[in-house]
């Protein structure tokens, strides 16, 4: 008796309702924790436990039968996505993020065919529910392939330069966005072909690439950004068609926060939207790198680490620049032991971190923080570069663009107008580097040729290492 | 009548939603930036809700099923993954045990710390 009192209350709509009402303020609460940095690992927290909720609640409601699909579904991503998560490097963060991003834009346009074939092409539906889930169907698809090419991007598997159709681009993207959006036009308004849907879905899929490929790697974080308010926004919709308040009230929260979040990335890098989007960044690339490596008639001075060591330990002020090289050559560890070597003989050392460091904001600050730096040696861009005046020594460990002077000095440069840590104000600057390629932007750096620069080639953690040893011996 | 009510009552919570994910990001700084970044891409994992109702529906044909299958399966790797690579990332600002003269010593037994409470919340997240 009081079980079946207890199941019917259990499946007792306004019940639903509550747990959702209370999934979403934990979202609403987790966010809010996520801006602010004593309170994130909390906030995050606290939106698993909203989402834990919210899946529960779901799980009480729906229709009978089919549970073996949900466990087998739910099984594999436990299985696929929890390793995939412990496991990545710190250094292949981002595109982890990419690709958690796409197959959340995958189960949106695979939900919205879903829905297509059971109501047998919408017959029967009201068209705002048709509406809805071929917006869905369509920006997922996007979201779904473009993460894809973001995360191929960044993981390297295909070219970071960008690749484009060059003038044509503009109109190709314009031709495949009407094709996608007639053939949901034409499912709206009566016509129940399959066949449409799926040229629907591929269109929406060749946009995805189309729009995402021509983006030159520096600019990835704010696509992924971009593709990730854009999941957000599909997931609302397939909310809408779906009737179902969770996923409109979670889609459109993260369609909203994310889309400001995708605006403060762009201002930061001091980039527009529409010139990303335009593409091309870092790759007018071909043209630019060659006529920027002609004018470099200048020398290149290597060091070794031995006269690393002596020009570093005579210091009295050192900053170090990390970068993505860095991050790749995990060196956070070797530079804190050289920190602790410098900081030994009175040399004054800290950090300067510019906002888009390694190819995510943030990245440095936790790679630095695993290798128990403390805070307060680490410096944000506007503070370092009032510091450089006054250092020594600048040890460069595998930052490039962030320190191009071309950013200031040179208006044909892609990245002009970039805000840069100005290493070159420093009385000398030794840049370790693995070879003479230019970085991620693909793009010369001036500084490198500087005459009170020398370089350091090698990897990263090697390099500083070596140095470390070569400290001991002075 | 019903139908269009039910659209205008789901338009205005879609509005409001919108309004509280504007305020709610007002002001970041930017070192938060990639884990906010990541922990909205993880809500979005919402969308696994659709495929759970979808999947429970009658008249699901075999290829149906397939699709529902892998809709669920990147839904629930869109959430799972997404809180812990969040959590994670928010390595940094973890209050860590006083730093002894063995620096290196305490990173380890702290990352491997919260690599236990991730897996504890994983198994949790999974079972659901």
């Amino acid at each position: 008796m009081i079980h079946l009192v207890l199941a019917s209350f259990l499946q007792d709509l306004s019940f639903l309702d509550v747990l959702y009402i209370i999934a979403f303020a934990l979202f609403i609460q987790g966010l809010r924790g996520l801006s602010g940095p004593t309170t994130a690992v909390r906030g995050n927290r606290i939106a698993a436990v909203g989402m834990l909720i919210a899946v529960i609640a779901t799980l009480l409601n729906r229709g009978e039968g089919n549970w073996g699909l949900i466990v087998l579904g739910i099984a594999l991503g436990a299985a696929v996505g929890v390793p995939a998560a412990r496991q990545v490097k710190m250094t292949a963060m981002p595109q982890m993020v990419a690709l958690f991003n796409g197959v959340g834009g995958g189960a949106v346009f695979l939900i919205s065919w879903a829905e297509f074939r059971l109501t047998h092409g919408y017959a029967n539906t009201a068209t705002y529910v048709a509406v809805f889930s071929l917006f869905a169907a369509i920006v997922g698809s996007v979201s779904f392939w473009g993460s894809n090419i973001a995360f191929g991007k960044l993981q390297e598997v295909i070219p970071g330069r960008p690749i484009s159709f060059g003038s044509a681009q503009q109109i190709v993207n314009l031709v495949l966005l009407i094709l996608a959006v007639a053939a949901g036009v034409d499912i709206a308004a009566g016509d129940h072909s399959q066949v449409v849907f799926i040229g629907l879905l591929v269109s929406a899929a060749l946009l995805g690439n189309a729009v995402v490929l021509p983006i030159g790697g520096a600019d990835m974080p704010v696509v992924i950004s971009m593709l990730n308010a854009c999941t957000g926004l599909s997931a609302a919709a397939t909310g809408i068609a779906l009737n179902n308040t969770a996923l409109i009230v979670a889609g459109m929260i993260v369609g909203a926060s994310g889309s400001i979040l995708t605006n403060l990335m762009a201002v930061a890098m001091n980039r527009s939207i529409p010139a990303i989007i335009a593409g091309g960044f870092g790759g007018g690339g071909a043209v630019e790198g060659a006529s920027g490596a002609g004018e470099h008639a200048g020398t290149v001075r290597s060091t070794t680490a031995a006269d690393a060591a002596i020009q570093l330990a005579y210091a009295s002020r050192v900053m170090i620049v990390p970068g993505y090289g860095m991050a790749v050559a995990q060196a956070q560890h070797a530079v804190r032991e050289l920190t602790k070597e410098l900081e030994k003989r009175q040399v004054e050392v800290a950090y300067a971190i510019h906002p888009v460091a390694g190819r995510m904001p943030g990245h440095m600050n936790v790679l630095l923080a695993e290798a128990d730096v403390p805070y307060d040696q680490l410096e944000e861009m506007d503070e370092a570069n009032q510091e450089f005046g006054r250092t020594d020594v600048s040890l460069v460990i595998g930052a490039n663009d962030v320190t191009n002077p071309a950013a200031k000095n040179t208006p044909s440069s892609p990245i002009y107008g970039m805000p840069i840590l100005e290493v070159a104000d420093s009385h000398s600057v030794i840049v370790i580097k693995r070879s003479m390629n230019p970085g991620f932007a693909g793009i010369e750096n001036e500084l490198y040729y500087d005459p009170k620069t020398s370089m350091l080639f090698g990897d990263a953690k090697a390099a500083v290492s070596e140095i470390t040893a070569e400290l001991g011996q002075i | 009548m019903i139908l269009a009510s039910t659209l205008t009552t789901d338009l205005a919570i879609l509005v409001l939603a919108g309004f509280i994910g504007f305020v709610v990001i007002s002001k970041v700084p930017n070192t938060l930036h990639t884990p906010l970044m990541s922990g909205t891409n993880a809500i979005h994992g919402i969308v696994l809700l659709g495929g759970l109702l979808i999947v429970g529906l009658s008249g699901n044909g075999a290829f149906n099923k397939i699709i529902l299958v892998i809709a669920i399966m990147f839904g629930t790797i869109n959430i799972v993954g997404g809180f812990l690579v969040t959590d994670r990332m928010l390595e940094m600002f973890k209050s860590k045990p006083k730093p002894k003269p063995e620096g290196d010593r305490d990173a380890s037994t702290g990352a491997a710390a919260s690599a236990d409470q991730s897996e504890a919340r994983g198994d949790k997240q999974g079972g659901s």
